[in-house]
């Protein structure tokens, strides 16, 4: 058996008297596509939010590729190849795709003690391939985020994650409060990831969605995972019934 | 009319820019030609640099999302503690220094606190507001203290750089330093960050932007520019009077409101700022030199910050108005 690309260990986590995540073991292959489901507050983005440094777990260990990982902050998250996409906290709506797909990783023409002048033509250029590399047409990368689409910025989103050579994509809630034509297009997005050889972790509560594109589905229900199976031998019905 | 709409959207100190022209020559008109006379343009540009380097900080830091009440009271520190220190004996450059340093400790306090303990900045900086202007009072020891003409070298600050005694050296120090911040906001990382610090929180702080400093780093910016305009403003008249700058962080933050600076974060430019606070200082004296009641002054800027809240507001929901039929 190979290493899991990353693995959590008995993970505990309470908000002030409410005990969020009772003891949460997971493993997650190189290469999967893992379906993450669950009831409201059933502990899902408790989960994710400690992989993308956003928490921290009381007790319990994050293992990425085998080795413990201390993860305190997105930047560690991010060096360690976890990049996490929101259901909204991704973008700044008022300031332009090149600038949003760049946000704290600015490449940078000089700079003193990690301040310095940015390099927008870089900028520019790279977040233009970046889209077109996730087969998103937007006209330019000067056009402001809040003028994109709901699906559209998702794409933008999952563009700016593959960029930066993200191993393992989580994706919260991502196609919220979108139509039926983005969600499509997400999903999509989702379905590309694999191609590409990327691990994704992708939550949702509308099971058809995980079902088309995950090949792994794990259920929560406060606090605990109550079920992980190849998505081949379990059914919609069967996950329903436990949640 | 819509690519107008659209323009006055990316740029709201436009619409400012074009306000400012008017009045000019409207004052010019209704003065007899007094308003832009030398020796009311040399009054002018005295008083200008000082105001609106106090706009220029406010302006960045409302862009990180965050207010600053106390920089009147700042504005009024700074110059009181240097021309301590100097009556005591201590050199000038050192004492300037440590008077900004001190401004930039007050800064540091403002955010520290501010985020730490998460409450509005309105308040803590309210507070401040009141400990700055106590603590001016307090070391002045009730006489203001008393330097005497040419014992320090003020004219680096405000000595005339041109032979007809136009242009002061504030005026240049203004220029650069609106400069400088005009760049770091627009070209640097960091004004990156501010941006989107004061644009999403939630998002800045996901792709691992540093808020919490990005926003303290705003606050003592903020700060040792409103202590530098005001020791500017000090060794300008050569008085240390601990009642400087009353009531200047409002007038900052309506040359913020009214350059297009949005009250939300994440909106604005320094450029905006300077505008906002030019507009402010073409009303007061233009008034003056048409004669006009100089009660009204306030009234005046009462009315255009509304105004510029307004149509900014306008202008946005036409602006969301657009994309839809763009998207059809
Ligand atoms: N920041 C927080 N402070 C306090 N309690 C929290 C916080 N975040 C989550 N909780 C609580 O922790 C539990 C798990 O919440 P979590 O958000 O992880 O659930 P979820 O599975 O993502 O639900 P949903 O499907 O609604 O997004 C809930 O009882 C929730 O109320
Ligand atoms: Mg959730």
């Amino acid at each position: 058996m190979t290493t899991p690309i990353i693995e959590t260990r008995e993970l505990h986590k309470w908000y002030s008297g409410v005990h969020a995540l009772k003891g949460v073991s997971l493993k997650v292959e190189s290469g999967e596509a893992v379906g993450l489901v669950g009831d409201n507050g059933a502990g899902k983005s408790t989960l994710i939010n400690i992989l993308s440094g956003l928490h921290h777990q009381d007790s319990g260990d994050v293992l990425v590729e085998g080795r413990p990982a201390d993860i305190r902050s997105p930047k560690d998250a991010m060096r360690l190849g976890i990049e996490t996409i929101y259901q909204y906290n991704s973008m700044v709506p008022l300031m332009t795709i090149s600038r949003n797909v760049f946000i704290g990783r600015e490449p940078l023409k000089w700079s003193i003690w990690g301040i310095g002048i940015l390099d927008e033509r870089k900028m520019r250029e790279e977040s233009v391939k970046a889209i077109a590399d996730v087969d998103l047409h937007l006209r330019s990368p000067d056009a402001l985020v809040g003028e994109l689409s709901g699906g559209q910025r998702q794409g933008v989103a999952i563009a700016r994650a593959m960029h930066f050579k993200s191993k393992v994509m989580i994706l919260d809630e991502p196609t919220n409060h979108l139509s039926v034509k983005e969600t499509a297009k997400v999903i999509g997005f989702v379905k590309g990831l694999k191609a590409q050889g990327v691990t994704s972790i992708f939550i949702s509560h509308n099971m058809h969605h995980v079902f088309a594109c995950c090949n792994r589905i794990v259920a929560m229900a406060l606090g605990k995972v109550v079920l992980d199976k190849p998505a081949a031998e379990t059914s919609i019905e069967e996950v329903s019934a436990l949640l | 009319m819509r690519r107008l709409v659209k323009l006055a959207m990316q740029k709201p100190e436009l619409a400012s820019a074009m306000l400012l022209l008017l009045l000019v020559v409207l004052f010019q008109f209704r003065s007899d030609g007094v308003f832009l006379s030398v020796n009311n343009v040399r009054g002018f540009l005295g008083l200008l640099p000082e105001t609106a380097l106090v706009a220029v900080g406010v302006t960045l830091l409302m862009i990180s999302g965050e207010f600053d009440l106390s920089v009147g009271s700042v504005f009024a520190l700074m110059p009181m503690t240097m021309a301590v220190l100097v009556v005591a004996g201590w050199p000038f450059w050192v004492a300037v220094m440590l008077g900004l340093m001190l401004c930039a400790l007050i800064g540091f306090l403002n955010g520290w606190l501010t985020i730490r303990f998460d409450i509005p900045s309105f308040i803590t900086t309210l507070g401040m507001l009141f400990m700055a202007r106590s603590l001016t009072v307090v070391i002045s020891g009730g006489f203001p203290p008393r330097i005497k003409p040419g014992e320090v070298p003020s004219w680096i600050f405000v000595g005339f750089v041109d032979e007809g005694g136009l242009i002061r050296a504030s005026v240049l120090w203004f220029i650069g330093i609106a400069i400088g911040m005009s760049l770091l906001l627009s070209r640097t990382n960091f004004g990156n960050w501010v941006r989107a610090t004061g644009g999403f929180l939630p998002a800045a702080a996901a792709m691992g932007i540093p808020t919490g400093k990005v926003k303290i780093a705003c606050f003592m910016i903020c700060s040792v520019l409103a202590g530098f305009a005001g020791m500017i403003q000090s060794l300008r008249l050569n008085s240390f009077l601990p009642s400087l700058g009353e009531g200047m962080e409002l007038q900052a933050v309506a040359a913020a409101v009214i350059g297009g600076t949005s009250l939300y974060g994440g909106v604005g430019s320094i450029i905006g700022g300077l505008i906002g606070a030019i507009l402010i200082r073409v009303i007061d004296n233009g008034m003056v030199m048409s004669q006009v009641d100089g009660n009204w002054f306030k009234f005046a800027i009462g009315a255009l910050t509304i105004f510029a809240v307004v149509g900014n507001a306008w202008l946005r929901r036409r602006g969301r108005a657009m994309k839809v039929e763009t998207d059809k």
